[in-house]
């Protein structure tokens, strides 16, 4: 039995249901960002910028930003229960994804609210 | 259970099924782009600098290998919308039998390679 200390939420059900939830959201995101691109293929730094300077953008943004963390989190930990059995091993990567992520959400945050 | 079944676990003498193909290459995906997302972030930083970062940065897609990066992480990023898709689909209870997970890999491997290969395009 894996100690399920580690897992975002405590439950199996709980990630299951934020794995899926943040997936719509970044599928939404990923989706939009691919149809602005494709709509604007001539792209000028002040229609990029002036896009990513809208509050609902910042909101959207973020909102894709904390779901890669969720997301990613809920994933990392999948693969690092199924493949490493060392409990010191799993600890070391899971702690190195956390990291990560951490670095993600602040540098993220960052990009987003010096626009 | 009965500890004394033989198990075989070695994933290199396992011939995978096609949804199980489908199902690791999800998870391959998934592991590339946690990495990618560091590359993602660097590109959005430059774009929206100033128009200075973002002019370079529109050159810096000039160089081959930056290409072939971008295609490799669009690749990813496709293959692992369309997994879950089929993640979400399977989900609501479509396509849950035997057969139905067949196909439903089968729709994803194909749209998969429809996918990386219109990402190429677009790179390059």
């Amino acid at each position: 039995m894996v100690a399920s200390v580690t897992n975002l939420g405590r439950s199996g059900l709980y990630d299951w249901v934020v794995q899926r939830l943040s997936a719509v959201i970044l599928a939404l995101y990923t989706l939009f960002l691919l149809g602005f691109l494709i709509a604007s293929p001539d792209l000028q730094y002040g229609q990029w910028q002036g896009l990513f300077a809208c509050t609902w953008m910042k909101v959207f943004s973020l909102a894709a930003l904390i779901s890669i963390c969720a997301h990613a989190w809920v994933g990392m930990w999948t693969i690092s229960t199924d493949y490493l059995k060392a409990a010191a091993i799993r600890f070391a990567f899971q702690l190195v994804c956390a990291g990560f992520l951490f670095v993600y959400l602040v540098w993220g945050i960052d990009i987003l609210w010096s626009v | 259970m009965n500890s004394n079944r033989p198990t075989n676990l070695d994933l290199t003498t396992i011939e995978l099924p096609l949804p199980g193909k489908a199902s690791i290459l999800h998870r391959i995906s998934g592991f590339i782009l946690f990495f990618a997302v560091a590359f993602m972030l660097c590109a959005l930083a430059a774009s929206l600098e100033s128009a200075e970062s973002f002019a370079e940065l529109k050159s810096v897609f000039d160089n081959g290998l930056v290409k072939f990066i971008t295609w490799g992480i669009l690749s990813a990023l496709g293959y692992h919308l369309v997994a879950g898709v089929k993640h979400l689909l399977m989900d609501m209870g479509i396509g849950e039998t035997k057969e139905g997970g067949r196909t439903g890999a089968i729709i994803t491997l194909v749209l998969g390679v429809i996918v990386i290969v219109l990402a190429g395009v677009w790179v390059w």
